[in-house]
């Protein structure tokens, strides 16, 4: 699950993690998730570290969507009634929260995951993208590693 | 500026992990980051020698991680346990590895700013 964190260069935050729950000080997160919504918890997961942090008024930079983790971006992911829409809840966590949900464009090419324009470029029909969520490139995820406080892979 | 370290664990060949976890290692190093790679349990054998992936269709990574010497990638570590329990040595492989016991890793690992196990 959670397996990198670490101080940021300027040693402002060296201090373990749950630091940030107890004390006042506010942290800056930024976060990778790699597993889709089905194969693993790692998604929920995710989305309860992020309510906690946001609960505490810190502050998510980033989420970065990596690997299988593509999957939790696809708009028409139909769940039945009686299960949660993952994906819905991610969209609705981001304009809650304005949070940055990044989906990394290679990995979603290779997937099958296409916006509009991008669709158009490769002479094809699609538009996957659920809403609260952009595509970008890997540079996104290492500058969120850079500017962040804290960064953490959940797997 | 923070210093990296990548901890490599999954074996190849089996999906696209390590050729994914690879492109973020040189988009790391593009950003002038310092870079140093830890190979542990199967991962030791994504840099054994002579990999015929093309057998099964698949990018030869091997390819990649020499490449790694021009985005200036030189600090590439095993772990001696890992390397012995898959009847790996050194020589076995297309890097050259500083090795370190696995009672060191730890202390190894905190020497870095950040730590991605992939």
């Amino acid at each position: 699950m959670a397996v990198c964190w670490k101080k940021n260069a300027s040693n402002e935050c060296n201090l373990p993690l749950c630091f940030a729950f107890i004390s006042g000080f506010k942290m800056k997160f930024a976060i990778q998730i790699n597993a889709s919504p089905y194969s693993s918890g790692c998604g929920e997961s995710a989305y309860q570290f992020l309510t906690a942090i946001l609960e505490k008024s810190h502050q998510v930079y980033r989420v970065f969507f990596y690997h299988e983790a593509i999957y939790q971006a696809f708009h028409f992911m139909t769940p039945p009634d009686d299960e949660i829409d993952l994906v819905r809840r991610w969209s609705e966590l981001a304009k809650k929260h304005q949070i940055d949900l990044v989906i990394c464009i290679s990995a979603a090419q290779r997937r099958g995951l296409l916006f509009e324009n991008e669709a158009k470029r490769h002479n094809k029909v699609d538009n996957d993208l659920a809403e609260g969520f952009r595509i970008s490139g890997l540079g996104q995820l290492v500058e969120a590693m850079l500017e962040a406080d804290r960064f953490i892979i959940f797997r | 500026m923070k210093k990296f370290l990548f901890i490599l664990s999954q074996s190849p060949h089996d999906g696209f992990w390590v050729q994914e976890t690879l492109d973020i290692i040189l988009t790391v190093a593009a950003f002038d980051q310092p870079v140093s790679l830890l190979f542990l349990d199967q991962g030791v054998f994504q840099i054994k020698k002579k990999q015929n992936s093309e057998l099964i269709n698949e990018k030869n990574t091997t390819a990649i991680f020499k490449a790694m010497e021009i985005y200036d990638i030189h600090d590439v570590f095993s772990e001696v346990e890992s390397l012995q329990s898959h009847g790996l040595k050194p020589g076995d492989l297309f890097l050259p590895v500083k090795e370190i016991f696995r009672k060191e890793v730890s202390l190894f690992i905190n020497k870095f700013d950040m730590v991605c196990g992939n």
